[in-house]
């Protein structure tokens, strides 16, 4: 895994895996110097989001095996458990306001999607 | 102060119109301080909801079924004695006397007594075995009883045989308390030649008739019962024409007889053929006595309805607060459910000859019955009768009362011209809207539209709930819920606020309006089918309605092309996600039957990936606690030993249960295991709106409960009987017979035919028991399809289930041997070989298990 360190942001780029390692309309889980990033993959609009892989609810390591979708305009993922779901851009848990994900800047270059924590 | 002016009002009775005769006395503050009033119940219990009284069997708590908890009393300053009943009433002195030596001064007396079973001198009515159906005492001595009768024919052939005397309305509600209670056979007794006399005529009673046999009732009319037989317990009943019908108990329900014993001992005026006469403000002989309810004779009749009865006991209350009010004519329309069966009467019923007009509907396939009476020149509605299918009765009756002009094709009303438009056929002509604002929409509370109306569009009261809540609309017998639930649409409608019922924002369809655009266009991908027919991304709710929909229409594998995301949380991984984020393992074991040698393997694996294993309720063995990353190569063993996926995760085939059968158990008349392997490896893996399970029985003792499955076979002497529709889970329900003593082969094209109709028409999550409830027709509509081919459709369900069985393939097969799809088991994707460091186990009991989430 390489990193570059873009010091202006003050944030640092991990390289996480090649953009045909997530699904089109899904998500994956990538491991980033012991913390679990999930990432999502909105092929049919080329967007990508990157979030804690843990929900809020009950503290299970598992958005990324969410499923995806919108609503209204808002890209959103729900939890495999209890189908809370959470805004991709904001990280606001559109069915209860009481939980919230960190989101994390995300690109994709030459087909190489990269993590920026 | 006040208590000292107060008037001393006595109640005696505590029943339903006892009940609501002191709510309504107590209202508001300033006639609580009016008041002070004393309540004599003869029963044990606090009013309860009699109309109800058949849920108790259900399961339904007394305390559920109370109108008001007992505290109620105690808030408004009533005194109450239970279990006591008023013996005696001194007129003299105004006071009265009961059972324990009470005696209570009065003002004003209210006689609530309600009636009783009214039980004919049949020779050896008084045997065991016999009971009435009033109270819930009576309930739980007749479910004792049949408990004691099904505990003694649980394991020999003795059949239990149970009947009712009297076909009218609470003769057919006490035989469906006989079905529930589990009796193998539930018979109906009736003297007249219809069922229902009073509310139904002839032709309405045929069809009704019909479908209660399709439930498993057997109906007999025009029979005079002239002697009960049997030692100490009943044993059979003799008829006139000298046929005799066996049967272990009898509840008898005949009519009532008003409980006017009290009155008439004090001389107050009765009738010979019972009930307590009063005047048009509910006052007895004695301008200080009332009485309301049952017990009254009100224009020379017994009103034996609850309705009537709480008009009753306004009319009293006005008397006493000085308002004018007066007791008319009540009507006596009613709608019911008999044993799924809508049965509804209004207006008048029978009207006949010159002054009439009358429009017959008659579907015998679904088992519908309609009859309108219209006056001559088709301007006005008399009356009429609704069996099988009552959605239009609230808008009939309303026309009915208002006496509105009606539309020019009278015979529009019940055939239901412009349906599919609007929700249900029971539209009334210019809409619910259109009505006068004092229509009254609720009969039993008296409620008008006007007041509804206020309720949702004001104070934003926009569910049933919160209008029971804030109005007690729909809180007697129910019947005005469907046009309530129409003001709200239409007073939603009004603000622009209602919204169509569809999948979810992404699609504007039903689930069967999608299903066939997607047959019809050929689609095979998620893309393809938003593109054409939604917008947006999708989501939770609707991408797995199509992930089914695809996979019921051409069997594909789930995961392949652009299909896995779209799969719910467990079909996405083919397993059952848990707890801590591990996934569960359940291989197919077909029938329950299983190889010594498979079983080692089972057990192989389990140590190898530490499983925790569990036999599990539908006859298999789940390994719990797999890593994501274990799970192809765990199926990789698994497969190797011949194992194929159980379905477990998908909403598809889970088990066909069965039990030992003819092989080897003393009673098995059919080889119940094989016939199970056989059904079970014939619908593996069919992908339906919800799951699907089944069992096969070796004979009458059930011991694969069949019955409690979406399709089940129970074996007779002949071939095969098939239920379907059952449930188990948190609202359980019996399936119902579909076809008796057929053989193997019919026995699957009809099922062939049953699950491809519901897999076409049900709505998404929708088990078959839900889907037949709410299906109009119901049972006998199904039979219709599926048996008769009334719709002409068999062929080809049979052909597209055959498909679906040929295109079979184990999901976790195509997997194993597939290196992309293997690929996306995995909880890091730049790390496949890493587990998720959060996963975490205890141990119990020499196993393990997932650790408590915080
Ligand atoms: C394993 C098992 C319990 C056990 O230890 O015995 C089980 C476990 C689950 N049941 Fe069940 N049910 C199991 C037999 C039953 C039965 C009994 C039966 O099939 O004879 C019933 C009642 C019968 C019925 O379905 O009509 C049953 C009624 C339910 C329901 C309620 C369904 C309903 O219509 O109300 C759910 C919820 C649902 O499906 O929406 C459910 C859902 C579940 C889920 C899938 C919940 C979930 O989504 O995680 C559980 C998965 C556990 C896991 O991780 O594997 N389970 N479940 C049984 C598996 C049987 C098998 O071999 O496949
Ligand atoms: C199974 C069943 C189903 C029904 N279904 C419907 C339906 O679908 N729709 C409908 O409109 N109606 C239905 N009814 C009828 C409805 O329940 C009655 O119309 C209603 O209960 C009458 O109320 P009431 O207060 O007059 O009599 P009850 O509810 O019978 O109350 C009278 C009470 O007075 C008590 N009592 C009698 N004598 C004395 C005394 N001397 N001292 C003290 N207490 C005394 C009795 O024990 C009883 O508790 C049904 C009835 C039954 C049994
Ligand atoms: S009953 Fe509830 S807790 Fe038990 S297995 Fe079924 S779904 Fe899980
Ligand atoms: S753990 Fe995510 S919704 Fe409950």
């Amino acid at each position: 895994m390489e990193s570059i360190t873009l010091e202006k942001e003050e944030i640092t780029w991990h390289q996480v895996c090649t953009s045909a390692d997530v699904p089109a309309d899904g998500g994956a889980c990538v491991l980033i110097e012991g913390r679990q990033i999930a990432i999502f993959n909105f092929a049919r609009t080329s967007n990508w989001y990157a979030t804690d892989n843990q929900c809020p609810h009950r503290q299970q390591m598992a958005l990324a095996r969410g499923m995806t979708g919108s609503q209204g305009d808002e890209h959103k993922v729900a939890c495999p458990f209890h189908k809370k779901t959470f805004s991709l851009k904001t990280g606001q848990c559109l069915t209860d306001s009481d939980y919230q994900i960190a989101t994390y800047p995300i690109q994709v270059e030459n087909g190489l999607v990269f993590v920026g924590l | 102060m006040y208590a000292q002016t107060a008037k001393r009002v006595v109640v005696i009775g505590n029943g339903m119109v006892g009940y609501k005769f002191c709510e309504k006395l107590l209202a508001d503050e300033k006639k609580a301080t009016a008041f002070a009033v004393t309540v004599f119940g003869e029963e044990p219990r606090v009013a309860y909801d009699r109309v109800h009284l058949s849920e108790f069997v259900g399961g339904k708590s007394a305390d559920e079924l109370a109108l008001a908890p007992a505290s109620w009393y105690a808030e408004q300053g009533i005194q109450l004695y239970l279990s006591d009943p008023v013996v005696a009433i001194d007129r003299g002195r105004k006071e009265v006397r009961s059972h324990t030596g009470r005696v209570v001064p009065y003002d004003y007396l209210v006689l609530a007594t309600g009636s009783g079973a009214f039980v004919p001198a049949i020779p050896g009515i008084e045997k065991e075995g016999v009971f009435v159906y009033r109270t819930i005492e009576d309930l739980e001595l007749i479910m004792a009883h049949a408990r004691q009768l099904r505990t003694a024919a649980a394991h020999g052939p003795k059949r239990t045989r149970g009947a009712v005397l009297g076909g009218g309305l609470l003769g057919l509600e006490a035989a469906k308390a006989l079905l529930d209670l589990g009796l193998d056979e539930a018979h109906v007794v009736e003297f007249a030649s219809r069922l229902m006399p009073r509310q139904i005529d002839e032709a309405g009673s045929g069809i009704l008739m019909r479908r209660l046999e399709t439930v498993g009732l057997s109906v007999h009319l025009g029979k005079s019962t002239q002697a009960i037989v049997g030692e100490a317990a009943i044993k059979s009943m003799v008829f006139a024409d000298g046929v005799t019908l066996d049967v272990d108990m009898l509840i008898v329900s005949a009519g009532i007889r008003p409980r006017d014993e009290l009155a008439k001992r004090a001389g107050l005026d009765t009738h010979p053929r019972g009930g307590i006469v009063v005047n048009e403000f509910m006052q007895t002989s004695d301008p200080a006595i009332f009485a309301i309810g049952e017990c009254a004779l009100a224009h020379n009749m017994i009103y034996g309805l609850v309705a009537p009865g709480y008009e009753m006991a306004s009319v009293a209350v006005a008397r006493l607060t000085g308002i004018e009010k007066s007791f008319k004519p009540y009507d006596m329309s009613t709608k019911l459910k008999l044993i799924g069966v809508d049965v509804a009467s209004f207006g008048d019923p029978f009207a006949e000859g010159e002054a009439c007009q009358t429009i017959v509907y008659e579907n015998k396939a679904k088992g519908i019955y309609k009859r309108i009476n219209v006056t001559p020149d088709g301007k006005e509605l008399l009356g009429g009768i609704l069996v099988g299918d009552a959605e239009q009765y609230t808008m009939l009756l309303q026309l009915c009362k208002n006496k509105t002009v009606l539309p020019p094709d009278a015979e529009d009303l019940i055939l239901g011209a412009g349906r599919g438009a609007a929700e249900g056929a029971g539209t009334i002509p210019g809409g619910v809207m259109s009505l006068p604002d004092d229509a009254l929409i609720c009969s039993c509370e008296a409620i008008t539209k006007a007041q509804l109306c206020t309720e949702i569009a004001e104070n934003g009261h926009t569910t049933i709930d919160q209008l029971k809540k804030s109005t007690k609309a729909c809180t007697g017998c129910g019947g005005c819920t469907p046009l309530v639930k129409d003001l709200i649409a239409g007073v939603l409608t009004e603000q622009g606020l209602y919204i169509r019922n569809v999948i979810c924002e992404h699609f504007e369809y039903s689930r069967q309006e999608l299903l066939d655009l997607v047959k019809m266009n050929g689609l095979k991908t998620f893309g393809a089918v938003i593109n054409q027919f939604g917008r947006g991304a999708g989501c939770e709710v609707c991408k797995p309605v199509v992930a089914s929909v695809l996979a019921s229409l051409w069997n594909e594998n789930v995961l392949t092309s652009d299909r896995a995301p779209i799969q719910d949380s467990n079909d996405r991984y083919l397993a059952n996600i848990q707890k801590g984020g591990t996934y569960s393992v359940v291989p197919r074991i077909p029938g329950g039957e299983i190889t010594p040698d498979k079983l080692i393997v089972i057990g192989q694996v389990a140590q190898k990936y530490a499983l925790y294993t569990k036999i599990t309720g539908g006859q298999r063995i789940d390994l719990f606690g797999a890593h994501i990353n274990d799970l192809p190569r765990i199926w990789e063993e698994l497969i190797a030993a011949g194992f194929e996926s159980g379905h477990a995760y998908g909403k598809a085939l889970r088990t066909v249960k069965s039990c030992v059968g003819s092989t080897w158990c003393r009673f098995g008349v059919q080889d119940s295991v094989s016939f199970a392997i056989e059904v079970e490896e014939r619908y593996k893996g069919i992908r339906s709106p919800h799951k699907l399970k089944s069992g096969v029985s070796g004979c009458i003792r059930e011991c694969a409960e069949a019955q409690s499955k979406d399709f089940g076979i129970i074996a007779t002497e002949k071939g095969w009987n098939l239920y379907v529709g059952g449930n188990g889970g948190s609202r359980p329900q019996h399936a119902q017979l579909l076809a008796s003593d057929v053989d193997k082969e019919t026995c699957i094209r009809l099922i062939d035919r049953f699950l491809m109709f519901y897999i076409k028409t049900a709505d998404p999550l929708t088990r078959t028991a839900t889907w037949l409830n709410k299906m109009e027709g119901g049972m006998a509509y199904l039979k219709a399809v599926v048996v008769d081919d009334v719709l002409g459709i068999a062929d080809q369900l049979e052909q597209d289930m055959q498909q679906l069985v040929d295109s079979f393939a184990c999901e976790w097969k195509e997997v194993v041997g597939n290196p992309d799809l293997r690929k996306r088991f995995a909880h890091f994707v730049n790390a496949p070989e890493e587990k998720d460091p959060h996963v975490r186990f205890e141990p119990l009991r020499h196993q393990k298990r997932a650790l408590e989430w915080q």
